[in-house]
This record gives C-alpha cells, sequence and structure tokens, in this order.
C-alpha cells in the first residue's frame, strides 16, 4: 500500500484517519487550554529532552490534532509524548509533578527499581496527586538502559500521559554507538477512552472490522473444499470464540503514532552512511502490539526492557505493549529507509523514515495479511494432535528455506523431547469470567507468536534474548506461585484465576525470598505481564534462566516461567499491560513483606 | 454482555441447526428449573454440552469439553496466595472491573406491511450493573390501525451463571388489546455453540395461566457491516385466554429476515421479511376475526444502541 497514491473519493476521510495529519501533534493559540511551547523548542517528532536530576513535569491537558479534529490530550509539559528524560545512572532524581487536570493523576516510572512509595500506582505507592497538587518523586537510579513513564490513573495513559525515559550507564556504553534516537509507538485515539471501555463491555468485538464472513466461507469451500472449510470454522464457533481476536481495539478508532507523529507526518531520524543508529523503540500503546522492520536493514538487538543482552541480529521483531527494545543499524546507502510498525491485527501501522536529510522517504510496504489464530493459540502442545482444524498443527515442520531452523528445532524438541508441564487450574477458573482452559500449553520460547510463523524473515524470539551477566540471583527459586491468565471475551472480562482484581487478595512475596512465578495463558490473546518494582527473569522450558525484563508477554495458550527476587518490601502493582484487560480486571496488588 | 455476534458459521446447515436449536429449547427451559436456586451447574453444563451437537466430529466435542464449562477438578489449586495479608486500604481507589456499565439496545424499531394490516412495531432491551447481577429490562409491542395492538414489558434480575449464560426472574406486563395480564417470569438467555443467541422464558400467572417464550436469533456477515439476521420466536400458553385472544397450546410462532447496514456499530437501517403464523385455538380466534392465520409482512426499520 502506498498512502501516497490517490484513492477514490469515498476513501479519503478514512485514510486521513489512517494516515493521519502530516503536521499533527500539540495546537496552540486555542485560548481554552494551555499554551504549548514544545513547538517553539524542537521540530515535530524531535523530543524536547531534559536531563540532569531535578525535574519539574506539569501534568495538564493539551489541545492535539493528529486526525483532523482538535481534541484534548493529557500531556506532561504540553508535548505528545511528554519529554525524553535522560538520567545518570548512580544520581538520585528529584521530579516535581504538578497536577493542572481537574482529576487526580499519577505518574509511574515503568521499569525503574525503586522504593514503592515512588512508583506512582493510586491505592498502593501514594493516593495519587489531587489536582493542583504537586508530589515529589525522588530516589536513587540503580539501573540503565531503555524505559518509559506514563500515568496510573483511569485511561489518562491511552489519552497521551506518557514519555520516554534514557538512563545513561554510570561507566561507558556497552555497545557505542554514533546516533541515538528514541522510537516510542503509541496508539491514538480521538475517541475518550472510557467510551472505547464502555462500548468493549457492550459489544466486544466492536472495533474488529476482519471477522469471518459469509463470502470468505465460499471462498475458502472453493480453495480448499466444503469440508477443509466446515472444519476450519468447526471449533471456533462450537466454542464461541473468534479466530480473529488479534487485538481489542483496532486502527477504525486509532492513529499510530511514532514519536508522537502520525504515518503521514513521516517522523524521520537523520544519519550519515556507514553510521552506527541505536533506535530505542519504546511500545506506549495502551493496546497495540506492534511487529516493527526496516526494510533493508538488518536490526541487532542489543537490549531487552532496558536490560543489555547478546547481540541477535533480526530483520523483524514483535513489540508488546510496554516492552522496549534497543537495535542498533547500519545504513551504509545514501538512501532513505522506511521504519514500518504494522499492529498484530493488521489494522494500521505505525511509520518513520531513516534518511540522510528531510524530506526524503523510501517504499512503505503493504501490510501482512492477517492470519485467523492457529491451533496451537487455541489448544497449546495439543493442536499436535491436530483434530482436523484446518491449520497447520505446527508451524516450521516443512523446511522452507528460510532462516529459522532453530524454530523448526525447538517445536521439534517442545513436541518430543520436553515433557508437558503439568498445569494445575484454580477452583475459581470454572466461573461466569473464564471462557476456556488450556490443559496442555505450550512452553517454547521459540514461537514468534501469530502473523510472524514462516514469513520467510528472521523474527526475534524471547528463545533468542540471554542477558549479558545471567541473573541478578543465582538462588534457585525456592517456590512457585502459578497464575492463570484468563478471561471471558464475549463479555469482557478479564482475570488472573478468574478472580477480579476487585474480588482479589493480595498475592504475597516473602522479604528476600526468590520464588518462581508460573503463568499459563488460558485465553487466545497475548497478554503483557507487568511486575513493578522487581525483575521477571525468564526461564526456558527447562527452568534455565533467559532474559531479565520487567514485562512478559504471554502467548495465547502458552506456559512461561520467570523468578523473582522479592527484595523490594511494599505494595505493588502486578497486571496486563493492555489498559482495558487491566481495567476489566487483569490486575493483582502484590505485597512483599 | 454483549449481544452481537458476528462469527458466520455454516450456512448450509443453518435450517437443520435452528430445528435443532427449538427443539432443544423446552428441554433448556425445562433444565433450567427454579433460576434462583439452580446455582451455577445445569446451564453450564448445558453450555458445555450443546444440544446441537450432532454435526460436531468426536475429537473435536472433546477437547472442546475439556477446554470449557465444566466442574473444577478435586484436585484443583488455591486461588489465594495471600497468606492472610490484607489488600491495601485502598483496594477499591482503582476500579479494575468494579466499574457498572449500561445499554440501551433498540433491536427492532420498524414499520411493516402486511396483508391484513400496517404498522409499526418495536423490540428493545436495556441493562446496568456489573458482570454478575444486572437490571434486565425487555420490551416490545405493535401497534396497527392507528392503536396499540399489543405490547409487554418485562423486567428481570439478569444473573451470569456460567461463561455463556444467565439466568433470569421477574415479572411481565402486558398490555394493549385486552385485558392487562400479569406475569412472574423466569428464564435462561445466553449464547449457544455457533454463535446463537437463545432466550427462553417461563411465565406464571393468576387464575393459573402459565406462558413461555422461546427466541433465537443469528448473524450472517456478508460483508464486516452487511449482516443478515434472521430470527424465530415461539410463544406457548398453557391456558386459553379468550379475552386477549389466546388458545393454549402453541399460539405462534414468527421467522424474521432482517438485513442491516452498520453505518455505525450503533445505527443499523434494515429491512427485512417477517413470516408470522397462528395456531390452534389461537388461529381459530383469528379466523373468527376474519383475519388470516398466516401472514408475510415486508419490514423497514432501524437498530439503534447506546
Amino acid at each position: 500500500m502506498n498512502p501516497f497514491s490517490p484513492l477514490p473519493a469515498v476513501d479519503l476521510s478514512r485514510r486521513r484517519f489512517v494516515q493521519g495529519l502530516a503536521l499533527g501533534g500539540a495546537v496552540a493559540g486555542l485560548g481554552l487550554l494551555r499554551p504549548v511551547n514544545a513547538w517553539a523548542l524542537t521540530s515535530p517528532g524531535q523530543p524536547t529532552v531534559l536531563s540532569g536530576t531535578d525535574f519539574a513535569l506539569d501534568i495538564a491537558e493539551t489541545a492535539v490534532n493528529f486526525t483532523g479534529a482538535v481534541r484534548p490530550a493529557t500531556t506532561v509539559n504540553g508535548s505528545v509524548p511528554g519529554p525524553l528524560l535522560r538520567w545518570k545512572q548512580g544520581t538520585t532524581v528529584n521530579l516535581r509533578v504538578t497536577n493542572r487536570l481537574r482529576v487526580p493523576t499519577s505518574i509511574h516510572w515503568h521499569g525503574i527499581i525503586l522504593p514503592f512509595q515512588m512508583d506512582g500506582v493510586p491505592g498502593f505507592s501514594f493516593d495519587g496527586i489531587a489536582p493542583g497538587e504537586s508530589f515529589l518523586y525522588r530516589f536513587q537510579v540503580r539501573q540503565s538502559g531503555t524505559y518509559w513513564y506514563h500515568s496510573h490513573s483511569g485511561f489518562q495513559e491511552q489519552n497521551a500521559l506518557y514519555g520516554p525515559l534514557v538512563i545513561e550507564p554510570a561507566g561507558p556504553e556497552r555497545y557505542p554507538t554514533d546516533r541515538d534516537y528514541v522510537v516510542m509507538l503509541n496508539d491514538w485515539t480521538d475517541e475518550d477512552p472510557e467510551r472505547i471501555y464502555a462500548k468493549l463491555k457492550k459489544q466486544s468485538d466492536y472495533y474488529n472490522f476482519a471477522q469471518p464472513t459469509v463470502p470468505d466461507f465460499f471462498r475458502d469451500v472453493r480453495a480448499k473444499g466444503l469440508g477443509q472449510a466446515l472444519a476450519m470454522r468447526k471449533m471456533w464457533n462450537e466454542m464461541r470464540m473468534n479466530p480473529t481476536d488479534l487485538g481489542d481495539v483496532s486502527g477504525h478508532t486509532y492513529t499510530y503514532l511514532m514519536n508522537g507523529t502520525a504515518p503521514a507526518g513521516n517522523w524521520t531520524g537523520i544519519f550519515r552512511p556507514g553510521e552506527k543508529i541505536r533506535l530505542r523503540f519504546i511500545n506506549g500503546s495502551s493496546s497495540t502490539i506492534f511487529d516493527v522492520r526496516i526494510p533493508g536493514l538488518k536490526m541487532t538487538v542489543i537490549a531487552a526492557d532496558g536490560q543489555d543482552v547478546q547481540p541477535v541480529p533480526v530483520d523483524e521483531f514483535r513489540i508488546s505493549a510496554a516492552e522496549t527494545y534497543d537495535v542498533i543499524v547500519e545504513p551504509q546507502d545514501e538512501r532513505a529507509y522506511t521504519v514500518f510498525a504494522q499492529t498484530i491485527d493488521r489494522s494500521g501501522y505505525a511509520r518513520g523514515t531513516l534518511a540522510p536529510r528531510q524530506g526524503m522517504q523510501a517504499e512503505v510496504p503493504a501490510m501482512d495479511q492477517r492470519l485467523w489464530l492457529d491451533m496451537q493459540d487455541m489448544m497449546g502442545a495439543m493442536s499436535h494432535a491436530d483434530q482436523g482444524g484446518g491449520h497447520a498443527a505446527m508451524p516450521g515442520m516443512e523446511h522452507g528455506g528460510m532462516d529459522h531452523a532453530h524454530m523448526d528445532h525447538g517445536a521439534m524438541a517442545s513436541m518430543a523431547g520436553t515433557p508437558a508441564p503439568v498445569v494445575h487450574h484454580a477452583r475459581t477458573e470454572y466461573g461466569p469470567g473464564v471462557d476456556m482452559h488450556v490443559d496442555m500449553p505450550r512452553s517454547n520460547l521459540d514461537d514468534p507468536g501469530i502473523g510472524l510463523r514462516d514469513n520467510g524473515r528472521r523474527v526475534l524470539t524471547y528463545a533468542d534474548l540471554h542477558t549479558i551477566g545471567g541473573p541478578i540471583d543465582a538462588r534457585e527459586p525456592d517456590r512457585e506461585i502459578e497464575l492463570h491468565l484468563t478471561g471471558n471475551m464475549e463479555r469482557f472480562m478479564w482475570s488472573f484465576d478468574g478472580i477480579k482484581y476487585s474480588d482479589a487478595k493480595p498475592i504475597h512475596f516473602n522479604t528476600g525470598e526468590r520464588l518462581r512465578i508460573v503463568l499459563v495463558n488460558d485465553t487466545m490473546m497475548n497478554h503483557p505481564i507487568h511486575l513493578h518494582g522487581m525483575w521477571s527473569e525468564l526461564e526456558n522450558p527447562h527452568g534455565q534462566f533467559q532474559v531479565r525484563k520487567h514485562t512478559i508477554n504471554v502467548q495465547p495458550a502458552q506456559r512461561i516461567t520467570y523468578a523473582v527476587t522479592a527484595d523490594a518490601p511494599g505494595r505493588w502493582a502486578y497486571h496486563c499491560h493492555l489498559l482495558y484487560h487491566m481495567e476489566a480486571g487483569m490486575f493483582r496488588e502484590v505485597v512483599v513483606a | 454482555m454483549s449481544t452481537n455476534h458476528r462469527i458466520t458459521s455454516l450456512p448450509l446447515r443453518r435450517p437443520l441447526l435452528l430445528a435443532a436449536l427449538l427443539l432443544a429449547l423446552p428441554l433448556a427451559a425445562a433444565a433450567q428449573g427454579a433460576p434462583a436456586a439452580s446455582g451455577s451447574t445445569t446451564p453450564m453444563d448445558m453450555g458445555a454440552v450443546p444440544p446441537m451437537d450432532h454435526g460436531a466430529g468426536a475429537m473435536a466435542g472433546m477437547a472442546m469439553g475439556t477446554m470449557q464449562g465444566g466442574r473444577a477438578p478435586v484436585d484443583a489449586r488455591s486461588g489465594d496466595y495471600s497468606d492472610g495479608i490484607a489488600p491495601s486500604p485502598a483496594h477499591g481507589l482503582p476500579l479494575h472491573g468494579s466499574a457498572p456499565a449500561g445499554m440501551l439496545l433498540i433491536d427492532q424499531l420498524e414499520a411493516f406491511h402486511g396483508r391484513d394490516a400496517n404498522g409499526q412495531s418495536w423490540e428493545a432491551e436495556g441493562w446496568y450493573g456489573n458482570d454478575s447481577d444486572k437490571l434486565w429490562l425487555r420490551s416490545e409491542g405493535e401497534r396497527s390501525r392507528g392503536k396499540l395492538e399489543g405490547g409487554n414489558v418485562e423486567a428481570f434480575w439478569n444473573r451470569n451463571v456460567a461463561t455463556f449464560w444467565s439466568t433470569q426472574l421477574g415479572v411481565r406486563h402486558d398490555f394493549g388489546a385486552g385485558p392487562a395480564r400479569n406475569w412472574a417470569a423466569f428464564g435462561v438467555q445466553g449464547l449457544a455453540p455457533y454463535w446463537f443467541e437463545v432466550e427462553a422464558t417461563a411465565y406464571v400467572g393468576p387464575a393459573g395461566r402459565t406462558a413461555a417464550r422461546l427466541r433465537a436469533d443469528y448473524e450472517l456477515l456478508f460483508t464486516q457491516r452487511l449482516i443478515l439476521q434472521p430470527e424465530v420466536e415461539v410463544n406457548l400458553y398453557g391456558k386459553a385466554d379468550p379475552a386477549r385472544g389466546i388458545g393454549s397450546g402453541v399460539s405462534d410462532a414468527a421467522l424474521g429476515l432482517r438485513l442491516r447496514y452498520e453505518i455505525r456499530r450503533e445505527f443499523a437501517p434494515y429491512i427485512g421479511v417477517v413470516w408470522t403464523r397462528r395456531f390452534g385455538a389461537t388461529a381459530d380466534f383469528v379466523r373468527a376475526d376474519h383475519q388470516a392465520v398466516f401472514d408475510r409482512q415486508w419490514v423497514a426499520g432501524l437498530r439503534i444502541w447506546f
């Protein structure tokens, strides 16, 4: 799809909506809202950078225009995203956050290790910041890398209260580069996020405009025969589950932003051929998972969630909500490259350009085909038995000359070698809030996920990520806490173990213990699970350390484990980072005591 | 609970499934028993072992049986990892799952043109509440020859008892031509396998009157916005009510096909055709009134929700 080719008039409004405005962003001079100074300081898409140890951040309503309609956004210092904060490892930072809204607010420093009172979660850390008041966050910066910050109050995060956070290491960078860009991905909507949530509660597939149709059925009959066309629909229909349920909220309402710039605005990072460029990708979306690639450039992944990893060269990576990945690219040619981030449901994309000069652009690739969820997304390891679901039970079984022999290997291993893990469902998982149970989840980490399997590109998986230096704590976990990710898509209910936050008791970690969290995804959606205050050290299927993260994406019908060292006394939030899942109840309080 | 479903399943089998569904409904209603005391097992079992599962392969049926519904195994673990630690004093500060919601769906607001009569009719429902308990209101009725022919309004306590099913306990009031009637009402509604939206309600009134109403609808997507909605409704009465022109037994049935275009999800004009037929003693009353027992009506209207 070339976004600049003329389209029929009937599509103009839609095109503008998806592509956004070339010069969208904060709008000054409307009178009713506070004046905006970000434009005066920087060109669009280039963030205001604040560095040092003392910061004053003002949260206020600012008028923005990404789609042609002027809408109120909740901003930090008047820009979307908020200013890029640059801290230095080992320093103590003071951040005075002032609330100029009419409602309480908060800022949570995502992935930062700090005292729980500084974590910014209303109800746990503090009471929130009341209108007209300020709160002084003060803590020592113990880590380095790429992170971000966002509101933890209501739906303010969806309404643009977010920004990037970069912490320079106390020593030299492990991978020195010539240039350094933050690439922050966000999903903007002109709608009031509370209305989005209300719509999902009334009709959970409201934003899904790629559902199976009668013509699809007859197309499949022609292509595959009647028996196969019926078979591939059978289980979905019997279970009342939707094979196209890849995301709750889509490009039907979202305009996807790259550094606060809509696709038509084409955020551009300048380089000179031969330079090493570090791109710090942050997915600050409320409800969007992106698949990122830069056609023509190999990306070397050097950090995940702020933590350095052994370099992995890839063509593409999936970045779930709240994750960060740092990659290095080394363009050699005097040409433009498109930074392309299509959504998991292929309903839209964020897009920018790396180029030697402003104003250049490269071809924007067509979005990949939107696929139905696979049997392994529904049934986990049980899909090996393939009950005539119509889809290949396991991808990568055929060697197509593609660059992922490791994946075939992994799939085989999980099928033949690794014993299927025993799943323990909770008693509370059998109520109205749960629409399915996976008894034989898959536990391999080398699956890039729906829509990326066998796409001919080298796609990052969690199995590729190895944190340099190993785990922070070499102790074997003393005990396991098993939690199941549960939901009822039809009624848009989301929970852990079938218990919504409002009905749930806290999860207790003993201070100082090393424990293992076992997560089993009993749903057909991805869930990026974020534990505040402590690292989540992901393990491979054999229980060995893999990678240290703050947000771990659990794929449908997948079982993953990670170790946690409970060295941070206090009350912490633990939740799915898809905002609407969190709001519906997929949230727990963790008490370290 | 949302009331719209957009999966197309097996167009070729639709008539068969509809027939099976209709046969299964009275069984489901009977199995329902007294809803207030039924707990969570009966409707859930109905969901897990679909009555129209005759076309399902053994393996898929088995997989589905274990993947959905059912009871917790005896060795199921506890979901409580609190070790007795109390939640934060500000536990209720973030809502996360406890916020109430509401919806008003005017499913049919239409003009009809039949052999005997022209007029207008409506069918609407609304709800307000949380994930487990809701106040649920329903109303339907029709107007022709310039006067209200008949209608009713129902109010229920709707309780979600299983993944796709809820029980309803409440009252119904009939108005329009003839004397008004009041009923106690109890029923079940939900989503059956293959995405059939199902509603079965039993009614008990003074003087030994009983009645039942079964309703099912389905959605076939021709595009993401052009949707055909077949709907069937059957009414039964345990005792004749001549004052309202009702005989005992199956009184009437209707099959409607409405093709709507969702300009927005919330706003869809439609056109359609509805076949209605009266049966038994009810048909006799209609004949005595010199009206047709069978009618085909063309309809045009709006489907709107908020």
